[in-house]
């Protein structure tokens, strides 16, 4: 299955992965639309250090942790993707001590937790690797 | 203090409606012109130090930024010109020469533009290079001058070494300083995939390119920088660098600021240290003194590698191009100028040396004059633009093309020219990790394998339409070319009928 994948020596923390990540799950058809004078909650995050940086979102692992420890039943997988049911989370915040790369985080307007879905089509880039200006972040099988 | 005259050339013009604060231009500029300002709650930006490199234009998500030509004017004047203004203001603060990057921008005549081509109709069928076989492949080297047979008939080979290029096209030498370590491993990767030649520049070769050997041309030029047994013996052919069409006559120079670890350890130089080149190789203050070191290149290589003497588009070019090939070199490039530099003096930059199309056309007669012309191959440079410029280069009697400008504008480059300063935002002309690492060779290697790619269908399509099918059948063809509007001098320097003859 194709998945994202991050390459940190071509990442330079421009955070237009954040920005198109936040407008593909916005519903609207326009960036500006979407995004003008509100805050960004982004299901893919980048973490800068001095040196290095890259862009961090759910791994799509393929024996999640995150799925097994939800006391709900709101995570789970369908077709290998990871999604979330958002009527069913309680926001209990299990996944998030769970998931290891931390990529589940809490969406406070929303009350409840939040997560990369592979925005796109199945088998299109998601918004963050399409438009990510130095390949950075690679959408591909391996 | 006193009053700074200068005031800023562009302004950065940023749509309120669209621009959504994302700071991504902020990020990307490192020359600091965005910011946030918290207490508008908006970006701001210093227009001063903005040199129109376009990466926050082209980054900007939401295509909320323009940069423009400021139309703030001093009064209007025919002969002083704003730039003449600026650069004494300049001048009178610094002290200094002023310094210039990439080819001139000056209005100089154009040959490429003033030549029109040929394409058959009626009497002499086009071909369609879609169906039929199409010839770009072509070798530089010394050719004999006549074909010997044994005694049952079979040519006797005993050329010397030769360049076999998939298409008539060279990555021109830019060296590992000047330009970055991903830039240099994109034009590697680049030309090891098409089958041509990248040229390291008089950087030397960094260790890691070593791999890419035989599709690299290493450069010896006057400060000697890298030049090891090793690194002669690692490329294809070797190239003597006498001059660049960019600053004819003068050495180089790259600041201390430039040479990294890295790049000093490829030099051979100190940390930190000057890189500066002479202006002459001081062992070679004539012909024969070139022709020593000819030998002594070609003698410590075993005779393997083809010699390269690169000079610049001067006045009596084809006088000195006949003592080059005189003196033993296979190949002789000609850098016009126009050609491009990572840093030089903008009035050499802008008033030395002369175009390479008559540079070139001169050379090529006088070399068939002398009848030479087989025991060297001409690589011309010094702003090819597009395919064109390559057929008519061909056509007016060159064996081959040095792209230079062309492969960097592929990778990214907006010719802001602004080298010089170090912090090229696209990662091209920067030893700067953060900036470096925005050119990923991946994307960049790829970006170039399509232009020259793409430039090669280009020149079978008018080779095609010529009726011609092969490079050769083309080379030196002045009758494929037709000028306009040019003078009856330029036509016969060129060799060129003027349209409509």
């Amino acid at each position: 299955m194709k998945r994202v994948y991050v390459e940190e020596d071509w990442c330079l923390a421009c955070h237009l992965c954040e920005y198109w990540c936040a407008f593909s799950n916005s519903g609207k058809d326009n960036m500006v639309a979407a995004l003008k004078n509100k805050t960004i909650k982004p299901m893919i995050q980048v973490e800068e250090g001095d040196k290095i940086n890259f862009a961090v979102s759910c791994r799509h692992c393929e024996d999640p942790i995150c799925v097994k420890s939800c006391i709900s039943g709101a995570l789970s997988i369908e077709d290998g993707v990871i999604k979330i049911d958002k009527s069913k989370c309680v926001d209990c915040y299990t996944c998030i001590m769970a998931c290891p790369y931390g990529v589940l985080m809490p969406n406070e307007d929303e009350g409840i937790m939040q997560k990369c879905e592979l925005c796109t089509p199945r088998g299109t880039a998601p918004y963050c690797a399409a438009h990510c200006p130095n390949q950075a972040i690679i959408y591909e099988e391996r | 203090m006193s009053i700074n005259f200068l005031q800023p050339e562009y302004e950065v013009v940023r749509n309120m409606d669209r621009c959504i604060t994302c700071r991504v231009c902020e990020r990307q500029c490192a020359n600091e012109v965005h910011h946030y300002n918290a207490d508008l709650d908006r970006m701001v930006s210093d227009d001063s130090k903005c040199v129109d490199c376009q990466r926050c234009v082209t980054l900007c998500p939401t295509n909320a930024l323009k940069i423009v030509k400021t139309n703030n004017c001093f009064k209007e004047n025919a002969n002083w010109h704003t730039s003449d203004i600026t650069d004494i203001y300049r001048q009178a603060t610094t002290g200094g020469v002023l310094l210039g990057s990439m080819g001139t921008p000056k209005e100089y005549p154009v040959y490429w533009d003033k030549l029109l081509i040929n394409a058959s109709q009626v009497t002499n069928p086009s071909i369609d290079p879609l169906r039929e076989p199409m010839e770009t492949r072509t070798f530089l080297g010394k050719k004999d001058a006549t074909i010997h047979y044994d005694k049952d008939g079979n040519i006797i080979t005993k050329t010397t070494p030769q360049l076999e290029l998939s298409t008539p096209i060279m990555f021109s030498a830019m060296s590992y300083g000047s330009i970055s370590y991903n830039a240099h491993k994109s034009l590697a990767m680049a030309a090891t995939k098409l089958g041509i030649y990248y040229n390291t520049g008089e950087g030397g070769l960094h260790e890691d390119f070593y791999v890419y050997g035989p599709n690299t041309i290493v450069q010896v030029a006057s400060g000697r920088f890298g030049v090891h047994s090793d690194y002669l013996e690692a490329g294809a052919a070797i190239e003597i660098k006498m001059g660049q069409g960019a600053k004819p006559g003068i050495g180089g120079h790259l600041p201390g600021a430039k040479i990294t670890e890295a790049v000093s350890k490829t030099r051979m130089i100190p940390q930190g240290t000057d890189a500066i080149s002479p202006a002459p190789h001081h062992d070679i203050y004539s012909i024969e003194d070139l022709r020593q070191l000819v030998y002594m290149l070609k003698e410590s290589t075993n005779y393997k590698k083809p010699v390269i003497v690169k000079i610049a588009a001067v006045h009596n070019v084809g006088a000195i191009a006949s003592g080059i090939a005189r003196c033993g070199a296979d190949i002789i490039a000609i850098d016009g100028f126009r050609g491009g530099t990572g840093a030089a003096p903008a009035r050499i930059r802008d008033n030395v040396g002369i175009p390479i199309e008559l540079a070139l056309a001169s050379v090529d007669r006088r070399l068939r004059e002398e009848g030479i012309r087989n025991q060297v191959s001409l690589v011309v440079g010094g702003s090819i633009r597009s395919s064109a410029d390559v057929i008519k280069a061909i056509a007016l009697g060159a064996d081959a093309c040095y792209i230079a400008t062309s492969a960097l504008i592929a990778l990214g480059c907006h010719l802001c020219r602004t080298c010089h300063l170090g912090k090229c935002n696209w990662g091209i002309a920067t030893q700067v990790p953060e900036l470096v690492k925005r050119l990923n060779p991946a994307i960049g290697s790829e970006h170039l394998v399509n232009l020259v790619t793409a430039w090669t269908h280009e020149i079978k399509e008018m080779m095609g339409g010529m009726g011609i099918n092969s490079i050769e059948a083309l080379r030196g063809n002045r009758l494929m070319l037709r000028g306009v509007g040019l003078t009856e001098k330029e036509l016969e320097i060129l060799g060129v009928k003027h349209a409509g003859e």
